[in-house]
């Protein structure tokens, strides 16, 4: 598969009934660079200016943009815009040939030798995924004895992909994962972090990424300006003769991401990479608006009816 | 001679006596003070043990227990006799604390930078990345002069054999030094002689020490000035807040919680009454995930927002630095050999109480196999675990303790039981007796530009029992002072900076917080309610007691003042009146209401100081009043803080049930004893600053509310043409001395009404209030302070003329009357909106706390 480049537009609009008189954001939505991923252009649009404005890498090597407005104001927006190049980095090594599952556990066990430092940070509990062993027990018949790690994890996809509804009205991001568990149904963050549970209760070390996936609009139809989302996915560490290496699995398309994700940056959770996250004084509590389109750079997309209405 | 006291004292071979060793000799640092002990008389010791329990009440010593059901502050527990240490022993303890606190910083620099016990393996990343106080936001973060401990306390306990051992570390806000100052203060008063005699080392240098690192390592001002430090609390519901307090203010420090506090340009300000303040330093009383809403826990309202990017900035320094939390873990001292070794290339001096981490496979065998002489805890404090001890666990308890232990080992850590030393206590009961009990000593170490220093000294803490396994505050225990012996001659070094230059001088509370000018406001309201309140109910029930049947229209027509001014609750009493009203109404209109029995008019007043609950009435408004006083407890002095105990106390006392009218009167005395020293303190105890400058406008209006009101209703109601009513009308305004000393004769109203509205010389006057509310507000702002310029000038057109020749006994509401009482409900109204408005420009409000928003 060749390599593929999006033109990526990601705007957040928040529109507070009464005015904000100081608000600071953090932002996670500038593209990582990877071995597969350069984004080539980018650029984060703030209305109104901020007063301070600054970027930094945070703790998990993922660009992060903060910014403070001090002055009162009634509406934030915020446009982020991304030119990206992502090759194809499907792994090459057969899932059967990795090892297995509990070899990988115990080797990132406290005493084992070399250390996994790279891993140590995805293997416990953080504050949206939880580690019990109602999570394991779920896992647990796709992690039979001594089979190979890789071909585990993607029948735990499948499984998760197979037995959760998606249900955007079932759940909020303050729906606890183990209630996730319970009513198998949710969307692409919470099936990501049910998997980061699932794995994390075995003893495996697996991160939480956030970005982006290129979606189809309807046969014969055009592609609808801010019709898609921002998209949620895991990956999980494998070692080898090298140290180890990541593989992403997508619970929620039973894919493996390849040329079609986009990565934005990665972490424990949602929490420490969320697209935008802030704290205001005044305003109000109300959801903003948020629309993100991905297309095929060099495609044009058609304003939607909907936005343009509002 | 010592063996009186001692017969009854046992000595027990299975744990170490403080006091007494082998062959129950006295050890020789507390034989001068067993001396004196026992020639003191049993008379002596009762006097001693009433001055620590009257002392604690009074200072207002507590420690809230969240889990009591009533929620309520707890007093302190202090026994009079300290723990005694040689200084050869200290210099031990002394030489190990030392060395354990920069261990313990130097894991921090390590953890949160290089990492390097992590990557040889001497640490599992599970006790680092599996625990929830390790703030990743903090990584990479250096703190200046890499010192992430600036105050570091230890928990040890001594074992039967008589080593000490580290049972607890205190890395994130350590609690207790505030507490072990207090103990100090209280129990050197009680044996002065013995404290003077015996060498005892003294406290103060340390805190100033502590004061020197602080302002060593802040970030310099931009303009020269000394750096401004904050002591940054949780609020008033913390379990230490009383230390919170008496630490700020014994430290100079202006006590500020987290919406005192904002973060522009990566810099933090203190919002104060004249706009923002640079902060350089705050020394934390917050957990450190709480500290900044944007990024560490989004649900905190105690943080300030932004706080962390001015740490990264290197614009503030906080004390301890976040992220020190991480060390706050159970099964972290198994490690800490090792990690010695490594980082410090020394032997740890001093060991810790026996632990083993279940994530280790062979440790999780020694576990099972020893459950019985084992305690098992959480290896981190999110899990919220109680300890719970092996030998406790029986049949399938046991099991499914082994179970978890075996699903989830990381989690647990078990460590060997402590049995704690002993040492006497002076029992409550008893006429002269020592009881043995538990204790455990929290050693404070501060860091200093040359390394750490450790209080000479510390917080002794005393298990409730004899067997008590646990050592809690939480718990009902007790503490102790600790005197550690000097063999020289201590310093009598206190906390009185000698070299102050002239820069250091400070005239203005320019550090006031408008929270602070707020509260201060509403204690200026409340207390004069309360003494307002007190004094008309006072009026009432005192002509219940002893009058005769010529003093009920008095008493009728003070009632009806009463209700009309909205100080008696409603209660079902009224509530039946209504039926009975509408049966009569077709009877003519104009028929006498119904006159209430003297019985209603008992329960009604009774029932206005307080009902069954303690929220209505004057009770109420007493409440308010303390608490309000505790929000800015710091800003008043000692004796100030006694007058608001007391008055709690007395409150406490007061029977709610079943009160008597005797005992209502006299708690209205007291109420009003009470107040008149608040109002002395006031006028004579406080620094002349903004703060104060609100407290007292705040009297000012809400008597003027208070006078204004009274007065207009007492001229609009029929009830007070009766005899003896402008007898109450001036007994209620303080005013009847004065009035008999000018006049020697029944008061009439129009001289009444010239002392207690027109005379700006009488401080109970309206005009008295007006003019002094006029004075204060004017130095705080000319568009807020003429709102009342219009109030003075008609009351000063009025022309008490009109009331010439009139008999107010014969008067049925005239023209005169109800021009002078629409007048005073103007000002009245005046008074309500001025308030209004000082709050719109100048206090902070509950709203202005950050909210989260998170988009995807």
């Amino acid at each position: 598969m060749p390599t593929a480049r999006y033109h990526i537009i990601h705007e957040t609009r928040y529109d507070y009934e009464c005015p904000v008189s100081l608000s600071q954001q953090l932002l996670h939505l500038t593209p990582r660079d990877c071995p597969w991923q350069t984004c080539v252009e980018h650029a984060i649009d703030i209305i109104p200016t901020p007063t301070h404005d600054g970027t930094r890498l945070d703790s998990f090597g993922n660009p992060l943009r903060q910014f403070a407005i001090e002055a009162p104001h009634d509406s934030l927006l915020v446009r982020a815009e991304s030119l990206i190049d992502v090759h194809p980095h499907l792994t090459a090594r057969p899932f059967a040939k990795s090892p297995a599952w509990e070899t990988v556990r115990d080797g990132l066990a406290y005493g084992a030798h070399p250390v996994q430092l790279d891993a140590a940070p995805y293997l416990f509990e953080s504050p949206y995924v939880r580690v019990k062993r109602e999570f394991s027990a779920y896992a647990a018949p796709c992690f039979t004895p001594g089979r190979p790690l890789l071909e585990a994890v993607q029948a735990l996809m499948k499984k998760i992909f197979t037995e959760f509804k998606f249900d955007p009205k079932a759940t909020t991001i303050a729906t606890p994962v183990l209630k996730v568990l319970e009513q198998k149904r949710g969307v692409c963050q919470d099936f990501a972090h049910l998997m980061l549970a699932c794995l994390r209760s075995l003893g495996l070390a697996a991160r939480y990424v956030s970005g982006y996936l290129l979606t189809q609009p309807p046969p014969g139809q055009p592609r609808m300006i801010g019709a898609d989302a921002s998209h949620a996915w895991i990956s999980v560490f494998c070692p080898d003769k090298e140290g180890g290496f990541w593989v992403d699995f997508d619970p929620t398309n039973n894919l493996l991401p390849d040329t079609q994700h986009i990565t934005l940056a990665w972490g424990r959770d949602f929490g420490d990479i969320s697209p935008l996250r802030g704290v205001i004084l005044g305003g109000d509590a109300k959801m903003p608006e948020v629309a993100v389109t991905v297309m095929p750079a060099g495609e044009v997309a058609t304003q939607a009816p909907h936005f343009s209405a509002e | 001679m010592p063996r009186s006291l001692l017969l009854n004292y046992p000595r027990r071979t299975d744990r170490f006596d403080e006091m007494l060793a082998e062959g129950s000799e006295l050890r020789p640092a507390w034989r001068g003070f067993l001396e004196h002990l026992s020639t003191a008389t049993a008379e002596q010791m009762r006097h001693r043990t009433d001055y620590v329990h009257r002392r604690i009440l009074e200072n207002g010593i507590t420690y809230n227990v969240y889990a009591d059901p009533e929620g309520a502050d707890r007093p302190w527990e202090l026994d009079p006799l300290p723990l005694i240490l040689s200084s050869g022993e200290w210099d031990e303890i002394s030489a190990a604390v030392t060395q354990r606190a920069r261990l313990l910083n130097a894991l921090l620099v390590d953890l949160y930078g290089e990492q390097t016990l992590l990557k040889d393996g001497n640490l599992p990343p599970a006790l680092v990345y599996g625990h929830n106080n390790y703030l990743w936001s903090c990584q990479g973060i250096r703190p200046p002069g890499d010192t992430w401990l600036h105050l570091y306390a230890a928990d040890l306990a001594r074992s039967p054999d008589g080593r000490w051992w580290v049972i607890g570390d205190r890395t994130q806000a350590p609690s207790g030094a505030g507490y072990a100052l207090e103990n100090r203060v209280i129990v050197s008063r009680v044996f002065p002689e013995q404290f003077r005699d015996l060498g005892v080392q003294h406290l103060a240098a340390f805190f100033a020490a502590l004061q020197e690192n602080l302002a060593h390592w802040a970030p310099t001002s931009e303009d020269g000035q000394k750096p401004l430090v904050v002591l940054l609390t949780p609020g008033p519901y913390n379990e230490t807040y009383f230390e919170h307090a008496y630490l700020a203010r014994y430290l100079g420090y202006p006590l500020v919680e987290g919406q005192d506090l904002t973060v522009r340009n990566q810099r933090v300000y203190l919002k104060t009454l004249t706009g923002l303040r640079r902060v350089h330093a705050i020394v934390r009383r917050l957990d450190d995930d709480f500290c900044d809403p944007l990024e560490l826990r989004g649900d905190s309202a105690l943080g300030i927002p932004g706080l962390l990017q001015a740490v990264r900035a290197g614009h503030v320094l906080m004390a301890n630095a976040l992220g020190s939390g991480l060390l706050e873990s159970a099964a972290l001292p198994g490690f800490l050999p090792g990690v010695c070794e490594k980082l410090l290339g020394e032997e740890l001096r001093m060991p810790s109480v026996g632990t083993w981490w279940c994530g280790e496979e062979s440790a999780l065998d020694f576990v099972i196999d020893n459950l019985d002489r084992l305690v098992i805890k959480g290896a981190f404090p999110s899990q919220h675990l109680e300890p719970t001890f092996g030998d406790e666990l029986k049949g399938a308890k046991r099991d499914e303790m082994i179970d978890r232990l075996r699903t989830r080992p990381q989690a647990y850590v078990a460590q060997e039981l402590v049995r704690f030393s002993q040492a006497p206590t002076w029992s409550k009961v008893h006429e002269r007796r020592l009881l043995p009990r538990g204790v455990a000593l929290r050693v404070f170490v501060a860091a200093t530009a040359n390394g750490y220093t450790v209080m000479p000294g510390g917080l002794t803490r005393v298990t409730s029992a004899i067997n008590a396994r646990m050592i809690s505050m939480q718990r009902g225990g007790s503490s102790k002072d600790t005197w550690v012996l000097g063999d020289v001659a201590p310093s009598t070094f206190s906390l009185i900076k000698p070299l102050l230059g002239k820069a250091d001088l400070v005239r203005s509370g320019s550090n006031l917080s408008s929270r602070v000018v707020e509260n201060l406001f509403w204690f200026g309201r409340y207390s004069e309610r309360c003494e307002d309140g007190a004094r008309l109910l006072r009026v009432g029930l005192s002509r219940l007691v002893d009058a005769g049947p010529e003093d009920i229209p008095a008493l009728l027509s003070a009632f009806e003042v009463c209700k009309a001014l909205g100080l008696l609750p409603q209660n079902t009493e009224e509530k039946t009146e209504l039926p009975q009203q509408e049966t009569t109404s077709k009877e003519p209109a104009n028929t006498p209401p119904k006159i209430p029995t003297r019985a209603e008019i008992e329960g009604r007043l009774l029932a206005g100081l307080c009902t069954s609950e303690w929220g209505d009435g004057l009770a109420g408004n007493v409440r308010r009043l303390l608490w309000v006083g505790a929000q800015v407890r710091e800003r008043f002095s000692l004796d100030n803080w006694h007058a608001l105990n007391r008055l709690q106390h007395q409150l406490q006392g007061y029977n709610k049930q079943k009160p008597a009218i005797r005992d209502a009167l006299a708690f209205l005395d007291q109420m009003l004893l009470a107040a008149s020293a608040l109002a002395g303190f006031a006028m004579d105890d406080m620094t002349r600053d903004d703060g104060w400058r609100f407290l007292i406008i705040g009297r000012r209006i809400e008597r003027l509310i208070f006078l204004a009101n009274a007065i207009s209703q007492f001229l609009r109601l029929q009830s007070t043409r009766a005899p003896g009513c402008i007898e109450w009308l001036l007994e209620l305004a303080d005013s009847i001395i004065t009035y008999r000393s000018r006049y020697m004769a029944q008061p009439e109203l129009m001289p009444a009404l010239d002392l207690i509205v027109f005379d700006d010389t009488n401080p109970h006057s309206v005009i008295f209030q007006l003019q002094g509310a006029q004075r204060y507000l004017s130095r705080l702002s000319h568009e807020i302070g003429d709102s009342l310029d219009d109030a003075v000038q008609r009351l000063a057109a009025f022309d008490l003329k009109c009331f010439e020749s009139r008999d107010f006994g014969d008067c049925q509401s005239c023209g005169t009357c109800l021009k002078l009482a629409d007048l005073l409900d103007e000002i009245a109204n005046a008074a309500a909106n001025l308030s209004d408005r000082l709050a719109m420009r100048y206090f902070t409000h509950i709203g202005d706390v950050g909210r989260q928003t998170l988009a995807a």
